[in-house]
């Protein structure tokens, strides 16, 4: 990573004037150390040589360590050419001169909690701010000068596109330039913090961090559910949220005493992790890998280390250890994943609408029956009849106890008759439940699957991979009747369900294959989750009353999926029983009401059974159709959260020996690293603790690491330039100083971002010009120092949103559903079942870049091409390449040109108007906010006049557009 | 010191004799630009690719890698096993399978016979199954290796951990590293190029991403129809003397811009569009296939305008004519749960005629020995049957990790050898078992780089292809 080198070379020029002092351990040595000794003397004990640790004070070594370093034999000679590693010249005199004045140790710079620092003495530095006069006190030092101020309208564009993301409009610019008060620029800064487009530009570098995208990644790469927690974002940067706040909700809003909805929303920060759901995958195992995903991602949007380093060993440069890193992960494994349905008033209010709507439309079909189909009132008593035949009475079946190879059971219900199973599912579940004895002799057993709303899709199964959603699959049910010597298994001789239906259409479903011996075989209610449906098993002879039962239940095929929450219970009447189909009876009471004479019910009563008939006559299926689905219509939008194990249900975390899977060791607790901990107060126990202590005073990282990338987004940089690394082999800070000024300052503000930003843009730093003089080029071609504001190309969604906004087609629409614009044929087909792309109608193709649909596996085109990462791993600062596809993009991608050819309709209409020179005067501004000069306004003239003798006015005046939004400056940040 | 901005001290002619394709005015040339950019540092879309120095001699100078998305079954292909045919609807005895785990089956499945017969060919007397009859009279060139495993037994993570060392997405492909290693040898191509056959990808563009290195080393994509790069044709209505005007137009204002603010990025800029229009001219050139001879079309099976895995190839070697550096075809469809002889007739009946003649095609040209041609799977298929009702699947294989077969040619392989062996079942590797990470650091090998040596820093820490593992593996070596 050459910044890094970079840094090394500056400090090393600095240090040579400085020669004759011991150099400077954090600054000079440890960089030295860490790149070439730690891998064998560092914190890793396993891969540690001679016994020797160069990373900690104390090994006595010096002598040994400076003869080693200067010798020349390649037996002798350190680090060992076989390592790849040499030393410099430089490198070797640094480490003699450092172990010659005695071999001072200092710890590490970032594990050394941020103090406030004075204000450095700056000559001039009346009335400069903070910020300015440490970045003035850095310059003079090097011996470079600060550049003056941008001019007002290369200013008030980059303040709009860094603070919202979005150009100025002309007139807005305008404004801005013509606004003589003093305070004219804070006031323009204040307006934009305020504008509701902050959040949606600011969100975006959130989202990067969180891997956010709307598919679950790997082979199928289907589509989830997760843009409310987008749109949380969103909101909590407009809210100014504190970051501190920010990051408890996110990390653990589950966990906060009376969690809001929005609290849960929140926890999906950490459910952005891939899902695989490719035929035949352990669901754990790909568990495992989202665990030390999210295990890595804490590391570097919080703590800026690279804790994934320690997943397979100790950690080679930074203090931490293997079970360290197991600690850490214990602190987050600890929570269930369902999807969430967000409570909502207006759902709730549509639910009841189309229940209404269906009421009216079952009264409706029964007073104008379709004669057709046969006599109504003759198919309605027999179904009646049919209904009372089978209609027994059912007993509950109390469970004693339950047990499962892994997912958690809880018996619940009044009778202690239900089951509600959670947590970790495997492809093969087996459930075993000991029943109470019953009274009464048994002649049949009912299974009743319930739906839930704390299940998958509302269950009753818990497929959340591969299959659909809520299923489930029961390949064997077990029944056996004693225990020990006396144990014998019931044999079933028929069994009936209200429904049933495979998956896998073709292949059959039903209750009956469920005891044929096969576990390939089963009962599966698909197509018909969040409904209850039962299934009666008949036993070939009644089972004696008194006797204990169990029941072992199989699940699985090759995907995950036993039952999520279901009831048992018996019956003794004669003959056995048969499943009753009665549609959406979730509660069953209807079934009760098949039980009751005809001059007990009530007109409601009638109307309940008379509506159950409705919805299951073979004869008016066609007709009820649309009723079915209004019933079954889901309203609520549903999100994914983490949960909190319930006090009991614990996960346990083990230490996995070389991070695989396969190889689970000892048993970790969750502890935070021994060099993150200083001992001071408590140890957090849980997600909730672990969270508040990342932003914490304790915590020497959270601060820095975030000032440090707000910084960098504004300058191109971090103050550390490795972003996500403030460990060991990351790059050291260029202005320390202001690094913990910024830092304490933005814990002080309490966690403030939006005053953050403002202290940043507020900055004469930041006002700077961006020319590059060859002075710069020659003395800081990187811009470590500041001499002048950094040039950036644009962000992939900043470049289209300014495209969209120059050609009057953006749609302000927040927040919502992801979005389809427009983009070339062919683009997603690449991916795993050849998906087509079906672009939005309307202003959905207009809308801001953030709401674009992200699939993982084949990403918006655009956005790739510019460099907008996939949403695989957290990325905290993305790259601003220039390739030669960027170029084909802007030429020839059709929303490009579908833009341009709107800007074009409307310059030839000023065109039209006021003449050519206004309307090229006008793209021009709106384009690159500037007016042109008189060399540009000529080329631009020439290239009118040339293309508008060849072409129809709307093709010129388009060929303008599109060769603006191609200009360097049309995609770059002055 | 010089305080004006660096673009003024360039001499003015020099952009203009530079400039590219005569389109005028466009700007730098790419000496003018190198010499501008003559340092390290500047994320230059050019010097990036400039060709770079391997480690040691090199045996090859690009590479063809035709993967078999889906996982051909070495059973039928390659590797004959007998015993399956005599033991067939057996279970393999519980020492052998261990605690493997599986996608679909369950580990006692019966065992599944061959279902082609094999024979000896060429001088080598290596041993092919039935359905390549094509690759018979190539596979003197081949060697063949019968003892590749790997880590993953589900496809996407497989399928990522052959192209990019690691199971999961964010790693850069070989490809990448290659160009990363080596640079580029053409400026008017993109040097990593991808094309697909077959059905959609498991692993998705990450198989060709460049993870964490910059994005410009990622593959670029050429796509079947009209447009095989995205967004590469001009629309009618601004080409000719349109896109003359805008070029020029554009050289025009971004240099006035380099001479007013004098960020080496906008010369950058300005090379990137003059590559574009390089682009431009050179893949509509490679792609017309009208100067290839019947000959060559019927040698492949191409029909030229027809999307194909044969005309993928013969593209590829068009590619490597013009020192494009990694060409990866990937195929998919071998994923044969259920009937892998009908699976293994389809796919063969797609690949393996064209497959032949690019070896052929290759060598007769001269670019063999300078070419490595890589062909395989992500793993192989069981020895045991995947027969399942529910799913309605009969006589197919699962996926099956611990041994499969791929082969290599050119390059500086061992042409004409046969390496490796397992047991009687086809289960596991008895005889010099070499692991994906082996095949990896091999394969860098032949390109003259050292798989430990060739690293990047990110994370706080030097990655490399083969993480810490892989050893090169002598015996494949000529």
């Amino acid at each position: 990573m050459p910044p890094f080198r970079f840094l090394g070379l500056v400090v090393c020029t600095l240090a040579v004037a400085a020669t004759g002092q011991a150099p400077s351990y954090s600054a000079e040595v440890r960089p030295i150390l860490a790149d070439n000794c730690f891998r064998c003397h560092g914190p890793d004990a396993a891969s540690r040589e001679a016994n020797l640790r160069l990373d900690v004070p104390g090994h006595g070594a010096g002598a040994e360590v400076r003869r080693r370093i200067a010798a020349t034999a390649r037996d002798e000679v350190m680090p060992p050419p076989h390592s790849g590693k040499t030393l410099t010249a430089g490198e070797i005199e640094t480490l003699q001169r450092w172990l010659a004045a005695g071999g001072e140790y200092e710890r590490h710079w970032s594990f050394v909690p941020p103090l406030r620092p004075a204000l450095p003495a700056v000559a001039r530095g009346g009335g400069l701010r903070p910020i300015d006069r440490f970045v003035r006190a850095r310059l003079s030092a090097v011996g470079l000068h600060a550049s003056p101020a941008a001019d007002r309208t290369t200013l008030v564009r980059r303040l709009y596109l860094d603070l919202i993301g979005l150009p100025p409009t002309p007139a807005q610019a305008q404004a801005f330039v013509a606004d003589e008060r003093p305070d004219a620029y804070e006031r323009l800064v204040d307006e934009l913090l305020g504008s509701p487009h902050y959040g949606e530009h600011q969100a975006r570098r959130w989202l990067d961090l969180a891997r956010y995208a709307d598919t679950n990644g790997y082979e199928k790469d289907r589509a989830r559910s997760i843009w409310p927690w987008r749109d949380w974002v969103i909101r909590a940067f407009n809210a100014d949220m504190p970051f501190d706040e920010f990051t408890v909700r996110q990390l653990a809003g589950d966990m906060l005493d009376d969690a809001s909805p929005d609290d849960l929303v929140a926890t999906g920060f950490h459910r952005n992790t891939m899902l695989n759901e490719e035929g035949g995958i352990d669901p754990l195992e790909f568990r495992f890998h989202a665990m030390a995903d999210r295990v890595a991602t804490t590391g570097t949007a919080f703590l800026g280390l690279t804790l994934g380093c320690a997943q397979c060993h100790t950690h080679k440069f930074d203090p931490i250890t293997h079970r360290e890193y197991y600690g850490l992960m214990a602190f987050l494994d600890n929570a269930d994943e369902p999807d969430y349905l967000i409570p909502d008033a207006a759902a709730d209010a549509r639910v009841a609408a189309n229940r209404e709507r269906a009421a009216g439309q079952l009264a409706e079909l029964w007073e104008n029956w379709p004669a057709e189909v046969g006599e109504r009132d003759v198919l309605f008593a027999t179904w009646l009849e049919r209904g009372r035949d089978r209609a027994v009475t059912w007993a509950p079946l109390r469970i004693r106890a339950a047990r499962s190879n892994l997912p958690t059971l809880r018996i619940t219900g009044r009778d202690d008759d239900t089951i509600v199973a959670s947590g970790d599912i495997t492809k093969r579940d087996t459930y075993r439940l000991e029943l109470a004895a019953s009274d009464e002799a048994i002649t049949a057993i009912r299974l009743e699957v319930l739906p839930d709303d704390r299940l998958p899709a509302r269950g009753p199964g818990l497929t959340y991979y591969e299959g659909r959603k809520g299923d489930f699959f029961l390949t064997e049910l077990e029944l056996t009747i004693g225990s020990g010597d006396a144990a014998h298994r019931v044999e079933f001789g028929r069994a009936s369900a209200s429904y049933s239906q495979n998956q896998f259409r073709r292949k059959s479903a039903a209750p009956a294959l469920a005891f044929d011996g096969d576990l390939q075989t089963g009962w599966s209610t698909h197509g018909r989750t969040g409904e209850r449906h039962v299934a009666v098993f008949v036993p070939r002879a009644p089972i004696p009353a008194g006797q204990s039962l169990q029941l072992v239940m199989h699940f699985g095929r090759h995907f995950a999926s036993p039952l999520g929450k279901f009831r048992l219970a018996a019956t003794s009447a004669a003959g056995g029983a048969e499943a009753i189909a009665l549609p959406f009876d979730e509660a069953g009471t209807r079934e009760g009401l098949l039980r009751l004479p005809d001059r007990n019910l009530s007109a409601a009563d009638r109307r309940r059974l008379r509506d159950a008939f409705l919805l299951s006559e073979p004869a008016v299926a066609k007709q009820v159709a649309t009723i079915r689905r209004l019933l079954g219509s889901a309203e609520h939008r549903t999100t994914l959260i983490l949960r909190e194990r319930p006090a009991g249900e614990r996960r346990v975390t083990h230490r996995h020996h070389r991070g695989e899977f396969l190889q689970p060791k000892e048993i970790v607790t969750p502890h935070l690293p021994e060099a993150l901990f200083d001992g001071g107060g408590e140890q957090p126990r849980d997600r909730l603790g672990f969270a508040r202590w990342l932003v914490s005073t304790q915590n020497p990282l959270t601060a820095r690491v975030v000032v440090n990338r707000e910084w960098a987004a504004f300058f191109g940089r971090g103050i550390v330039a490795t972003v996500d690394d403030f460990g060991a082999q990351g790059a050291l800070p260029t202005h320390p100083r202001l690094l913990d000024w910024l830092a304490v300052g933005f814990m002080a503000d309490g966690w403030s971002m939006k005053r953050l930003h403002r202290r940043i843009v507020t900055s004469a730093t930041y006002r700077q010009s961006s020319r590059v003089t060859a002075e710069h080029l020659a003395r800081d071609p990187d811009n470590l120092w500041l001499a002048r504001a950094p040039r950036l190309r644009l962000a992939a969604e900043v470049l289209r949103d300014a495209a969209l906004v120059v050609a009057g087609k953006l749609s302000t629409r927040r927040f919502g559903a992801p979005v389809r614009p427009p983009q070339p044929a062919g683009v997603t087909e690449i991916a795993f079942g050849r998906p087509k792309w079906r672009a939005s109608e309307g202003a959905d193709r207009f809308r801001r870049s953030l709401y674009t649909w992200q699939k993982r596996t084949a990403p918006f085109a655009f956005h790739a091409t510019f460099d907008a990462p996939s949403g695989e791993l957290c990325l905290a600062q993305r790259e601003r390449s220039d390739t030669p596809l960027q170029a084909l993009t802007l030429l020839n991608d059709p929303m490009m040109l579908e833009l341009a050819g709107a800007l074009g309709d409307q310059l030839a209409e000023v065109a039209g108007e006021h003449g050519s020179e206004a309307a090229v005067r006008h793209g021009f501004e709106r384009v690159l906010t500037r007016e042109p000069n008189g060399e540009e306004l000529a080329a631009l003239a020439r290239f009118v006049a040339r293309r508008t003798r060849d072409a129809d006015d709307a093709t010129a005046w388009a060929a303008l557009a599109r060769a603006l939004f191609c200009l360097d400056e049309a995609i770059t940040r002055s | 010191m010089d305080s004006r901005p660096i673009a003024a001290r360039l001499d003015r002619r020099r952009f203009l004799q530079d400039s590219a394709l005569g389109l005028g005015g466009l700007g730098l040339g790419p000496s003018a630009l190198a010499q501008l950019l003559g340092r390290d540092g500047v994320d230059g879309g050019e010097r990036r690719f400039a060709p770079r120095a391997p480690h040691f001699r090199p045996r090859a100078k690009a590479v063809i890698h035709l993967f078999m998305a889906g996982a051909p079954s070495q059973l039928e292909l390659f590797d004959p096993k007998p015993e399956l045919t005599r033991l067939e609807g057996q279970p393999l005895p519980q020492s052998i399978i261990g605690d493997q785990r599986y996608a679909f089956i369950r580990p006692d499945a019966g065992v599944l016979g061959p279902r082609f017969p094999f024979a000896r060919h060429g001088e080598s007397g290596a041993v092919l199954g039935e359905p390549l009859r094509c690759l018979r009279s190539v596979v003197d060139k081949l060697c063949i290796v019968r003892s590749i495993h790997t880590d993953q037994f589900n496809h996407a993570p497989a399928q990522l951990f052959f192209n990019s060392g690691f199971g999961q997405p964010g790693r850069p492909s070989l490809g990448s590293w290659v160009l990363y290693g080596l640079g580029a040898e053409t400026e008017n191509l993109p040097a990593f190029v991808v094309m697909s056959t077959g059905s959609g990808l498991s692993g998705g563009t990450a198989l060709w991403s460049s993870g964490f290195l910059p994005a410009p080393y990622t593959g670029v994509r050429f796509r079947n129809g009209k447009d095989p790069i995205l967004n590469l044709s001009t629309p009618t209505e601004y080409r000719g003397a349109a896109q003359a005007d805008t070029f020029e137009l554009l050289g025009e204002l971004n240099r006035q811009r380099f001479d007013a603010v004098g960020d080496p990025a906008i010369a950058t800029r300005i090379a990137s569009f003059e590559s574009a229009a390089r682009l431009q001219v050179a893949a509509p050139e490679l792609l017309d296939l009208k100067s290839e001879s019947q000959e060559t079309l019927t040698l492949y099976g191409c029909e030229p305008e027809r999307p194909s895995f044969a005309r993928a190839c013969l593209l590829a070697r068009r590619m490597i004519e013009r020192g494009v550096r990694f060409v990866n075809i990937f195929h998919e469809g071998w994923d044969a749960h259920t009937d892998v002889r009908g699976n293994t007739l389809r796919n063969c009946r797609a690949t393996d005629q064209a497959t032949a003649a690019l070896i052929a095609d290759l060598d007769r040209r001269g670019l063999l020995d300078d070419t490595l041609v890589v062909w395989g799977g992500e793993f192989g298929r069981t020895p045991m049957v995947e027969t399942n009702p529910a799913l309605g699947r009969k006589l197919g294989r699962d996926h099956h990790p611990q041994a499969f077969t791929m082969w290599f040619a050119g390059g500086g392989v061992r042409a004409g050898t046969t390496i490796g062996q397992t047991d009687d079942f086809g289960f596991h590797i008895v005889e010099d078992p070499i692991h994906v990470h082996d095949v990896q650091a091999t394969i860098l090998h032949l390109l003259g780089l050292d798989h430990e040596r060739l690293t990047y820093r990110h994370a706080g820490r030097d990655f490399r292809l083969t993480d810490v593992h892989g050893h090169v593996v002598r015996s494949m070596l000529a």
